[in-house]
C-alpha cells in the first residue's frame, strides 16, 4: 500500500505538536493518545510508531495502553461516530426499540462502519444522563429522550 | 503583609451611627492598642450588618460572634474576654437566629439539599455567585483559624463516610495520609462516575464546581498536599469544561496557587480525563491511569494513603465527599452528625432512574426508606404499573423486591439486604421487567469493563454471561442455577478488586428473590415478563386489526402480510421480535405472547 | 481582579455580589435562566436557549438578562427554564421546547401572566 507522503508528513506533524503540548511526559501518554485519536480519527500504525519513538516507550506498550481504553480508537472510523448508550437505565426506558431502529436505519451492525464510510456505530457505557434516556451521542452532540421516529431527522443533520 | 488573627466589623449604618457606633469603634481601637493587640486584631467599619434595631453591633471573625446593643462601658471587658482570653461574652451576644439550614429541613419535603444546595440556583461559571452563597468562607475559616489536625478532627467527628461507595471514614483516610512520613503528598478527586444510572457527581461538577474545589483545597491543607488531580471521565465533556473554568477563576482570585489567603499554604490542581474505562473508578486503577498506564487495579495493602500516585501518600475521595466539607466546616460537625442514622451520618444524593415518574436527582438524609424515596420523592411508578424491584448501587449492586420497601437506607442495611450503596444510583423496575434479562444486562456491562488482569473476574464473568444468555435464548439447562451460584461464590472470593468481587451481586440477588423467573425460562422456556425475544411471539389480534397496513410497512423483515382494510398476519418463522409493529400500531392490535 | 488575600477581601466580594444581585432584582429587569447541564442539553436545551435569544432579538425586548445554570435534579423535566420578574418569586417551567418558549415569552415575560400548564411546583 502506498502512503501519500503529504498525508504522512501531516500526520507526523500533528502527532508531534500534540506530544509537544504535553511536553512528551510519559505520564501524559493517555491524554496524548486521546487527542491523537480525536484529531486523526484513530491511532494508525504510523502514528503509533511516531509516539513510541518520540516518547521512548516500546510500541507494544503504547498499543497495550491504547487498546485498553474504549475511547481511544485503534481502528479507523467513519466520518461520524455514533455512541449509543447500552446501559440498563436507558435499556429500561425504551432503549431496545431505538437500538433496533438505528441499526435498521443505517444498515450497520454494532462496531462496524457503513459501506459508504459515513457512520460507525458503537455502544458506550453510561453517559450520566439516565433521566432523559434513551441517549446517544453523535460525535460530540448528545441526544436524549430518543424515539425511533426521531432518528431520520437527527441523522439527517450530518453530512 | 500583615496577618491579623481576628477581624472586627463595626456596623456604620446610619441607624447604628445614631446609636453611637462611631464611639464604639474609637473605643475598640483605643482599648486594643492599650492591651497591645493592635497588630493582631483589625477593626473596620462596614456599611451594614443587619440588626441595627439592636445596634450598635459588631461582628467578630473568624468565629462569627455577633455582639449587639454595645455601650462604650462594655468595651474594656469585651476586649479582655474576647481577644485576650478567647472567650465570647454571652450576655452581649445577639440572641440565636433560626439557622439558615432550617429551610432545608422542612419535614414535609423529604429532601435536604446540602451537596446540591447551589445546583440550579447559581451560574456555575461565575465564581462570584458561589462566593455570594458563602462560598470559600469555610476555606477562609480553616486557613486563618484551624490547624490541619483540627480540620481532620472536625471531619472525623462529623461522621462523613466516603461517598463513592466504600463508605470509609473520610477523616480517617485524611489522617492516614497525613501520618505517612514524606514531603510530597497528593489529593485526587474521583470523578470517574461510571455506574450506569448514576449522575449525581456530574450534576455537582456542572452545577456547583466550586463546592468541590473548596473541599479539595481544605483537604489539601489538612493532609499537607501540594498538588491535586481531578480525574473526570471523558464521557462528561461539559463537566470537564465547567471545572476547568472554575479552576481558572479560582487561580485568578488567589484561591489556588501560592500563598492562598496570604498564608504559607500553596496548592494547585489540574483536571485529568479518563478514556472510557469503567474500572478506572477503582482507586488503584485510577492512579495507574494518571501515571499513563493500563487501568489495572493492584492488590492492597499498601493502600494509596501510604503509597499512591507516583509512589507517594495519596488521598482519593469522591466528588460528593469533597462537596460536603465546606458545609461541615461552616455549620460544625454536630450539625452534620445530627442527620442520618447511627453509623451513616449526613445526607446522600441519589439518582433515580428507570420506571419511576420523577427521574432525576434527590438528596435525602440517611435513614429514609426505599418506599419514601420511590413514592414520596419519586412520585411512584411510571404509568402506575406495579413495582417489581429496585436496583441500587450500580452494576455491582443487588435487586431488592417489594418486601424491602420499608428498609431504611444506610450503608450497613443495604449490605445486609444483599445490595450495596455504591455511589448512589437507583434504578426502579416495574412489573414488566424480566429479572433474568436485567441480570444479564449488568453482567454484560461488568464483562465488558473487566480489566482482564485476574482469572476469576475475566473468565468467571464471561462464563456467567454465557449461561445467562443461553437462559434468555431458551437454551437453559437444569443445573444452570446451581452453576451460577457456584461461580458467584468463587468470583466473589477470589477476584482482585471490587469490580470482580461485586460482579456476582446482580445474579445472586435476582436468583434469591426471583428464582421462579429463572425456572420458568429454563424449564418451561417461557419469559413471564414477555421480554426475552426468543421466548415470545408476536401476534395480531383479528378483533382489533383494521388493516391500516402501518405495521407491515414498518416491519424490517417484511414478515407481516395482509391487504388494505383486511386483518394482517405475522409470520412467526421470519419475525425477529423487534417490537416495531407493536409500537406503531394505533389500535393495540399487536399482542405479545 | 485582585487576588483574595484576606477574610476582608472575601467579605467585600461577597457583599458586592449580593448587592449586584439585589440591583438586578430591583432594577425591573427580568431574568430568564436556562438549565444547561448535560441532561438539559440532551433534552434540547441548546435549541431552547437559541429560541429565547432569537425571540428577544426579534421583538427587541429591553431589560432582560439571560443566564444559564446547571442541573437542578429534575432531569426528567428538562429542558427547564426559569423566569424571575422584578421582585417576584422565581417560576420554574419544565419541558420547554422552542414552541413553549414562544408561549412563555409572550405571556409571562411580556405580559406577566404565568403559563400554568408548564409550571413545575418547586419544594423548599
Amino acid at each position: 500500500m502506498t502512503v501519500n507522503t503529504k498525508d504522512s508528513k501531516d500526520m507526523v506533524k500533528t502527532v508531534d505538536l500534540i506530544i509537544d503540548e504535553f511536553h512528551a511526559k510519559k505520564e501524559e501518554l493517555i491524554p496524548i493518545l486521546m487527542k491523537v485519536s480525536q484529531e486523526l480519527g484513530h491511532i494508525s500504525t504510523p502514528a503509533l510508531e511516531q509516539i513510541s519513538e518520540r516518547m521512548h516507550i516500546p510500541q507494544s506498550q503504547v498499543y497495550s495502553v491504547a487498546s485498553f481504553y474504549r475511547l481511544i480508537y485503534t481502528k479507523s472510523t467513519g466520518r461520524h461516530v455514533i455512541k449509543f448508550c447500552e446501559s440498563a437505565p436507558c435499556h429500561v426506558a425504551g432503549g431496545r426499540e431505538v437500538w433496533n431502529a438505528i441499526q435498521k436505519e443505517l444498515k450497520v451492525k454494532p462496531g462496524e462502519t457503513s459501506a459508504d464510510g459515513k457512520w460507525t456505530l458503537t455502544t458506550t457505557s453510561c453517559l450520566g444522563v439516565c433521566a432523559v434516556g434513551p441517549v446517544m451521542m453523535v460525535d460530540e452532540d448528545i441526544y436524549g429522550n430518543l424515539r425511533p421516529d426521531q432518528l431520520t431527522d437527527i441523522l439527517g443533520k450530518y453530512e | 503583609m500583615a496577618y491579623f488573627r481576628s477581624n472586627v466589623l463595626v456596623c456604620s449604618d446610619p441607624e447604628c451611627i445614631g446609636k453611637g457606633s462611631e464611639k464604639i469603634l474609637e473605643s475598640l481601637l483605643a482599648e486594643l492598642s492599650k492591651k497591645g493587640l493592635a497588630e493582631e486584631v483589625k477593626v473596620m467599619d462596614t456599611p451594614r450588618i443587619g440588626d441595627c434595631d439592636k445596634g450598635p453591633e459588631i461582628l467578630v471573625y473568624p468565629e462569627g460572634y455577633h455582639y449587639v446593643g454595645l455601650t462604650v462601658e462594655d468595651i474594656p471587658f469585651l476586649v479582655e474576654e474576647q481577644f485576650l482570653k478567647g472567650r465570647p461574652v454571652n450576655k452581649l451576644l445577639a440572641p440565636p437566629k433560626k439557622e439558615e439550614a432550617q429551610e432545608l429541613r422542612e419535614p414535609t419535603a423529604k429532601e435536604v439539599r446540602v451537596v446540591l444546595r447551589n445546583c440550579g440556583k447559581i451560574n456555575p461559571e461565575n465564581i462570584e455567585e458561589y462566593i455570594a452563597e458563602n462560598g470559600y468562607a469555610a476555606l477562609a475559616k480553616v486557613l486563618t483559624e484551624k490547624s490541619p489536625d483540627e480540620v481532620i478532627q472536625i471531619v472525623k467527628e462529623s461522621g462523613l463516610r466516603g461517598r463513592g461507595g466504600a463508605g470509609f471514614s473520610t477523616g480517617m483516610k485524611w489522617a492516614l495520609t497525613r501520618d505517612t512520613v514524606g514531603d510530597v503528598r497528593y489529593i485526587i478527586c474521583n470523578a470517574d462516575e461510571g455506574d450506569p444510572g448514576a449522575f449525581m457527581n456530574r450534576a455537582v461538577l456542572e452545577g456547583d464546581p466550586h463546592s468541590v474545589l473548596e473541599g479539595m483545597i481544605i483537604a489539601a491543607y489538612a493532609i499537607g498536599a501540594q498538588q491535586g488531580f481531578v480525574y473526570c471521565r471523558a464521557e462528561y465533556p461539559i463537566a470537564v469544561k465547567t471545572f476547568e473554568i472554575a479552576i481558572k477563576q479560582a487561580r485568578e482570585y488567589g484561591l489556588l496557587g501560592e500563598h492562598i489567603f496570604g498564608t504559607d499554604f500553596s496548592f494547585d490542581l489540574e483536571v485529568r480525563q479518563g478514556a472510557g474505562a469503567f474500572v478506572c473508578g477503582e482507586e488503584t486503577a485510577l492512579i495507574a491511569s494518571i501515571e499513563g498506564k493500563r487501568g489495572e487495579p493492584r492488590p492492597r495493602p499498601p493502600f494509596p494513603s501510604v503509597r499512591g500516585l507516583f509512589g507517594k501518600p495519596t488521598s482519593i475521595n469522591n466528588v460528593e465527599s469533597y462537596a460536603n466539607v465546606p458545609q461541615i466546616i461552616l455549620n460544625g460537625p454536630e450539625w452534620f452528625a445530627s442527620m442520618g442514622t447511627e453509623k451513616s451520618k449526613g445526607t446522600k444524593t441519589f439518582a433515580l432512574a428507570g420506571d419511576v415518574k420523577k427521574t432525576g436527582l434527590i438528596e435525602v438524609p440517611f435513614g429514609i426508606t426505599l418506599r419514601e424515596i420511590i413514592y414520596d420523592v419519586g412520585g411512584g411508578i411510571k404509568n402506575d404499573l406495579g413495582f417489581k424491584a429496585i436496583q441500587t448501587g450500580g452494576p455491582m449492586g443487588g435487586c431488592l423486591p417489594e418486601e424491602f420497601l420499608d428498609l431504611p437506607v444506610d450503608y450497613e442495611r443495604l449490605s445486609q439486604a444483599g445490595s450495596i450503596m455504591g455511589s448512589g444510583g437507583m434504578v426502579v423496575l416495574d412489573e414488566e421487567t424480566c429479572m433474568v434479562d436485567i441480570a444479564k444486562f449488568f453482567v454484560k456491562f461488568i464483562q465488558d469493563e473487566s480489566c482482564g488482569k485476574c482469572v476469576p473476574c475475566r473468565v468467571g464473568t464471561r462464563r456467567m454471561l454465557e449461561i445467562l444468555t443461553r437462559i434468555t435464548e431458551g437454551n437453559g439447562r437444569p443445573d444452570d442455577i446451581d452453576l451460577l451460584e457456584q461461580l458467584s461464590v468463587e468470583i466473589r472470593q477470589d477476584s482482585l478488586c471490587g469490580l470482580g468481587q461485586g460482579a456476582p451481586n446482580p445474579v445472586v440477588s435476582t436468583i434469591k428473590h426471583f428464582r421462579k423467573e429463572y425456572e420458568a425460562h429454563i424449564n418451561d422456556k417461557v419469559c413471564p415478563a414477555k421480554v426475552c425475544r426468543a421466548l415470545i411471539s408476536y401476534e395480531i389480534d383479528p378483533e382489533k386489526c383494521v388493516g391500516c397496513t402501518l405495521c407491515a410497512r414498518n416491519c424490517p423483515v417484511n414478515c407481516i402480510s395482509g391487504e388494505l382494510k383486511k386483518t394482517h398476519v405475522i409470520d412467526p418463522d421470519i419475525c425477529i421480535r423487534c417490537g416495531i409493529c407493536k409500537q406503531v400500531c394505533n389500535y393495540g392490535a399487536v399482542l405479545v405472547k | 481582579m485582585n487576588a483574595i488575600k484576606s477574610l476582608d477581601d472575601l467579605k467585600k466580594i461577597r457583599e458586592e455580589a449580593l448587592a449586584k444581585r439585589k440591583v438586578t432584582e430591583t432594577s425591573g429587569a427580568t431574568q430568564v435562566i436556562v438549565g444547561m447541564g448535560t441532561c438539559g442539553i440532551a433534552a434540547g436545551a441548546r435549541e431552547t436557549m437559541k429560541a429565547v435569544l432569537e425571540y428577544i432579538e426579534a421583538k427587541n425586548l429591553p431589560n432582560i438578562v439571560v443566564t444559564q445554570t446547571g442541573c437542578i435534579g429534575l432531569c426528567e423535566q428538562e429542558p427547564i427554564l426559569q423566569v424571575v420578574m422584578s421582585e417576584k418569586e422565581k417560576v420554574t417551567y419544565g419541558k420547554v421546547s422552542p414552541e413553549v418558549v414562544k408561549t412563555i415569552m409572550e405571556n409571562h415575560v411580556e405580559k406577566g401572566e404565568v403559563v400554568e400548564g408548564h409550571v413545575i411546583p418547586m419544594q423548599g
